[in-house]
């Protein structure tokens, strides 16, 4: 069994519950020992870096500080989100790049008792340690239930494949190891050309209206491509997907209904395990009718259960106002 | 025979700190130097030779005061105050696109988190929207060591776009109906050890 350091991050308390779940279900299957950090911090997402460099660079080594003490025998920290992961990645690599900076978070580390070796750890995305280090070929083993006729887009996002400081990938902008493992799994894979494309980041809450239209470009171009689901590595583009589609598709005047999975649930289905321990039914735009093209049922959460069904999709009408669309200008 | 004197072939000296010797210098020139200084990695600014290839490859250049290109092509004329109250970093996906395709390895994201930082100090960023942002998340790591999504977008919409909360509201309650969004922050045990460590970082920023 590999053991490796385990960042889960933020969003996998919350947001990303079904990716967290469908992980800890699959992780025994895979031999794969996860230790979780522990009190792990958070890594300031896009928005420290964006106010203060030296503070950013510390709140992100604490965690690489503490994965050192923890190291027990692993030398590999693994992030399930592709903004953690990249956060972790770049602390590592800009302190070396700038030995000035790494010596400036030494000593704000020093203060809080910690200290950290640029380049003594090993920073990766856990979609890498699935194809790389597991292997497409184990993975393919463990296949009881394969996905026939489930039509998928494989969704990377920006901060896995780019940039991509160690070279672990096949390309920056059209890798194929999401494709294979979702080939490996029985899926039918298109060959999504918006793949690494951006799912609006943090713009969902800074200027929505450009959000959307990131938003609008991929869930079109995966719909024309006549995909049944996206599939994606990372809690943000989920989330920014999945839970502003339904706005997006206001703004736009359009329906999309096209949902939004994590690869570790697709995984799980494949493995032949049940779909309620692996998250689904917790997306927003849901995945039932496609699962159900391939005789999956998708549970409804109990707390849903008991709520009449609204008549209209949308809620209540909502005035527009004027310049509403403009309001992030 | 020409004057090599007075033309010379190449270009003068490209030392920065060489005194001007026109009168009326441009006191900026050494703006391209402190945002290289202010930003993570080695930001390779100066190597930028113009090609548009950022822009080109930007999925929200339409959004943008000026393209990446034309922002260093600014931060070089020293164009300090229309460089730091242009919008274009703020509107800045974090794709990597630009960064991964530039002919120069410039470190084109990097740079846009640094003038982001020095936008906010110099308080020349018209628009708070993003800034205050970036700020209640920042205060919401420093108190609970998370992030904490439901505090941080109802925060934030209610003071920015509070006619968007509405429309929002069947996403909000669909993530807390389905537990996605928690409704009290976790608090890290060592939240005072980050603390401390958070405000050498700040002391050790502020000199350097």
């Amino acid at each position: 069994m590999t053991s490796y350091l385990f960042y889960p991050g933020c969003s996998m308390d919350a947001s990303a519950k079904s990716y967290y779940d469908s992980l800890m279900a699959i992780h025994g299957i895979l031999d794969l020992d996860l230790q979780e950090i522990k009190d792990w911090n958070c890594c300031g997402a896009t928005e420290y870096v964006g106010l203060s460099l030296t503070p950013a660079y510390s709140l992100i080594s604490r965690n690489l500080a503490l994965a050192s003490q923890q190291a027990n025998g692993s030398h590999t920290v693994v992030a399930p989100c592709s903004a953690c992961y990249l956060n972790l990645a770049k602390a590592d690599h800009y302190m070396q790049e700038r030995p000035v900076l790494g010596e400036r978070v030494n000593q704000a580390l020093a203060a809080g008792g910690l200290h950290y070796d640029p380049g003594s750890l090993a920073i990766r995305h856990l979609l890498d340690i699935v194809v790389h280090d597991i292997g497409l070929e184990t993975v393919q083993s463990k296949v009881t239930r394969p996905l026939t006729g489930l039509r998928v887009a494989p969704y990377l996002g920006c901060m896995v494949p780019r940039p991509d400081y160690e070279k672990r990938w096949s390309d920056h902008e059209h890798p194929d190891e999401l494709d294979r493992l979702l080939k490996a799994l029985g899926a039918e894979v298109i060959d999504f050309p918006l793949k690494t494309h951006c799912c609006g980041g943090h713009m969902t809450q800074i200027g929505p209206s450009t959000a959307f239209e990131l938003i609008r470009r991929l869930i079109h171009s995966a719909d024309q491509y006549k995909a049944d689901m996206m599939v994606t590595v990372c809690p943000m583009c989920q989330m920014n997907l999945d839970a502003y589609q339904g706005e997006m598709n206001r703004y736009f005047h359009t329906s999309y209904k096209m949902p939004i999975m994590y690869f570790t649930q697709l995984m799980g289905l494949a493995f032949g395990l049940p779909a309620k321990e692996l998250g689904f039914g917790l997306e927003l735009v849901s995945a039932g009718a496609a699962l159900g093209r391939i005789g999956v049922e998708v549970p409804v959460p109990e707390e849903l259960k008991a709520r009449p069904k609204k008549t209209k999709k949308t809620g209540l009408p909502m005035p527009v106002m004027p310049g509403d669309e403009e309001v992030n200008q | 025979m020409p004057n090599h004197e007075e033309v010379p072939l190449t270009a003068p000296s490209t030392d920065i700190h060489a005194p001007m010797k026109k009168s009326g210098a441009n006191p900026n020139l050494r703006f391209l130097e402190e945002v290289s200084a202010a930003t993570a990695g080695v930001a390779r600014l100066e190597m930028c030779i113009q090609c548009g290839t950022c822009g080109g490859s930007c999925p929200v250049a339409a959004d943008m005061d000026h393209t990446p290109r034309m922002l260093f092509a600014m931060i070089r004329a020293g164009m300090r105050e229309e460089a730091l109250k242009s919008n274009t970093p703020w509107m800045c996906v974090s794709c990597y696109h630009c960064v991964v395709r530039c002919p120069q390895d410039v470190h084109i994201t990097d740079v846009m988190y640094t003038l982001k930082s020095m936008a906010i100090r110099a308080k020349l960023y018209q628009d708070s929207t993003a800034p205050d942002f970036s700020q209640t998340f920042v205060d919401m790591v420093e108190n609970y060591g998370r992030s904490y999504e439901l505090g941080l977008a109802t925060r934030h919409y209610l003071k920015h776009f509070p006619l968007r909360l509405p429309g929002m509201a069947p996403m909000g309650m669909g993530m807390i109906s389905k537990k996605r969004m928690s409704i009290t922050p976790r608090r890290i045990d060592g939240i005072e050890q980050l603390r401390t460590i958070l405000a050498r970082a700040k002391e050790l920023e502020a000199v350097s």
